[in-house]
């Protein structure tokens, strides 16, 4: 009864619905590199990897070029960029993976309750949620961020708080599509209580596209992580920061080019992983897909 | 269509209602006494007491709010504690700069956008097609602020070719304005153009395995005829109203970019009023931003029901 998403697959011989998807995964080159480029980001966040001390500065070696000694060369108080960079993919990863679980984790129950109960009170939220999804992205994030006070934890919770709205109609929509269905009827006429209902038949049903919003939704989180950290809102000084980072090489630009690359490609290249793991999912939990 | 669009204005109350309710809550985030913080270093308690009165401060929450909707309503948005002039003027004077700058940059969008969702729907399964989605997901990926840097650096520092920041306003010189506005729309642009080359692609593919489509072709018509006069016509629709959406991203967008090319506009006045506290013209510039979205979407709305009539009902 709870395999409503994939129930129209032909699967063959009653392949597990989670298996099933992993296979499909499995079949797409581009998602499993992305997933690769995730993976090689988490292992070498480990600090063991960091060549130097990422806080370690040294006069004598101020905005040098990349060389043998300093693969990545240093920035503008002789800090080791490539050990900088390895600690703020820590500070990124976590505030993607932070930031998206705050906003599921508020999301999803309101998004089950408003989509399930109707009426009134799904009238009285998702008019909240308009009202929050009028307010751009990063204009609510940043005076969020900022009157919190700017810190990472205040910018995860503010970039959480901004992704709320986009996962809390996604839930209301998936259960609007599965709540007439037949075996939530049936679950219903064998006498279940609504919670049951809820959590047992409707949640397992909508989780997929879910899934799939979250692991794109972690590209925009880290994205926007990095912009309010640019901006001067996350990650303060001296702990390092991919957004930080390119902030202070935009004050050398015209010396030290250089300075500006690194941090700018480790976020694109982050962001483009979970992009490509984000749309291989969507193809592989669709069960329209082959 | 009157029921229609009644019914559609009647969501439009209460979310209006919701924004308020949010970006006067925004406010009251800030730790310790707003007094205090308007009175600046020296906190004359004269002064403090002054500002008290003046900003209702003393006043419940509810009536303060009403007071704050009153005058919104009367197009007083308060006044700028750093520059001491009144936040609607600050949001007039700004507006135009950001609203040529988005402007731009959905030209920008479309035309890269547009050709290139045509061209993957068309070659669908194709190298083309294989080459377009590529250059989505890259538009997609790509920090708009770190993309603004590498042009500055490829335009400006390494070429010479463009001015690195700074706004020259139309008014004053036509041809420096667009040399001041080229990059900062195009890489604002360069994120639209991915998500309207997604929409294109699937409108488009949507529309050329239609009846009429087919019809079209039997009639004998030449393929580019077919594609661009009968099929893109129609697959346009959708593009232009989910295009709506997008605003909010052009504008958020807008807010680093301003940042990095240090242009005067919408985006620069929030970040600059974030970091100066001056409360009122953050809240004036999201009330606004809100405003214009809601409004866009209504209009895009309406614009897609007065085009697909099954929707009006």
């Amino acid at each position: 009864m709870t395999a409503g998403i994939f129930d129209t697959t032909s699967t063959g011989a009653g392949e597990r619905p989670w298996r099933l998807a992993l296979r499909r995964l499995a079949r797409r080159r581009m998602a499993l590199v992305g997933l690769a480029v995730v993976v090689f980001f988490i292992a070498v966040a480990a600090p063991l990897l960091a060549p130097y001390d990422p806080l370690a500065t040294d006069w004598r070696a101020v905005r040098k070029p990349p060389s043998p000694l300093h693969l990545f060369g240093t920035d503008e108080l002789g800090r080791d960029v490539l050990a900088r960079l390895i600690w703020g993919a820590r500070s990124s990863l976590m505030a993607g993976l932070v930031s998206v679980s705050i906003a599921v984790g508020v999301s999803v129950p309101l998004g089950l309750v408003s989509g399930y109960l109707s009426g009134a009170v799904d009238g009285l939220l998702m008019r909240m949620i308009d009202a929050m999804l009028a307010i751009p992205f990063l204009i609510l994030a940043i005076p969020l961020a900022a009157f919190l006070g700017p810190n990472l934890t205040n910018a995860m919770i503010a970039i959480g708080i901004a992704q709320t709205p986009i996962f809390t109609r996604l839930t209301r929509g998936q259960v609007l599509a599965v709540k007439h269905e037949d075996y939530i009827e049936a679950a219903r006429a064998v006498g279940n209580s609504h919670r049951r209902i809820v959590l047992r038949h409707i949640l397992p049903n909508v989780l997929a596209p879910i899934l799939v919003q979250a692991t794109l939704a972690i590209a925009a989180a880290i994205i926007a992580e990095a912009a309010l950290s640019f901006l001067g809102l996350g990650q303060q000084p001296p702990a390092p920061s991919w957004g930080s980072m390119l902030n202070s090489a935009t004050h050398f630009i015209a010396q030290e080019p250089w300075m500006a690359v690194w941090p700018g490609l480790a976020i694109f290249s982050l962001v483009l992983s979970f992009n490509l793991l984000g749309d291989g999912l969507r193809d592989a939990l669709d069960p329209r897909g082959g | 269509m009157a029921t229609f669009l009644l019914r559609r204005l009647a969501l439009v109350l209460p979310t209006l209602f919701f924004v308020s309710v949010l970006v006067f809550g925004l406010q009251q985030l800030l730790p310790g006494d707003a007094a205090l913080a308007l009175a600046g270093e020296e906190r004359d308690p004269a002064v403090v007491a002054f500002l008290r009165q003046k900003y209702h401060l003393d006043d419940p929450l509810p009536t303060r709010y009403l007071l704050w909707v009153k005058g919104v309503l009367a197009g007083d948005l308060g006044e700028s504690i750093r520059i001491k002039r009144p936040v609607r003027d600050l949001v007039l004077e700004k507006l135009p700069v950001t609203a040529e700058l988005a402007a731009l940059a959905i030209v920008i969008a479309l035309s890269i956008g547009l050709p290139m969702g045509i061209l993957a729907a068309v070659k669908n399964d194709s190298a083309v097609d294989y080459a377009a989605t590529m250059v989505a997901l890259w538009g997609r990926s790509i920090p708009n602020f770190w993309l603004g840097i590498l042009l500055i650096l490829l335009f400006s520092v390494e070429w010479g070719l463009l001015p690195a920041s700074g706004f020259v306003s139309p008014a004053e010189s036509l041809s420096r304005n667009l040399a001041t506005l080229i990059m900062p729309a195009f890489v604002l642009g360069n994120a639209i153009a991915a998500v309207m080359m997604r929409h294109t692609r699937s409108a488009m593919l949507e529309v050329l395995s239609s009846d009429y489509v087919r019809t079209a072709r039997a009639k004998g018509l030449s393929e580019t005829r077919v594609v661009l006069h009968h099929a893109l016509r129609n697959a346009l629709v959708p593009v232009i109203t989910l295009g709506a959406l997008e605003f909010g991203e052009l504008l958020s967008g807008a807010v680093l970019t301003e940042q990095v090319f240090t242009i005067p506009g919408f985006g620069k006045l929030i970040v600059d009023a974030v970091f100066n506290r001056d409360y009122a013209v953050v809240q004036g510039v999201v009330l606004c931003t809100a405003l214009a979205f809601i409004l866009l979407n209504l209009f895009a709305d309406v614009a897609y029901a007065l085009v697909n009539p099954r929707l009006r009902g």
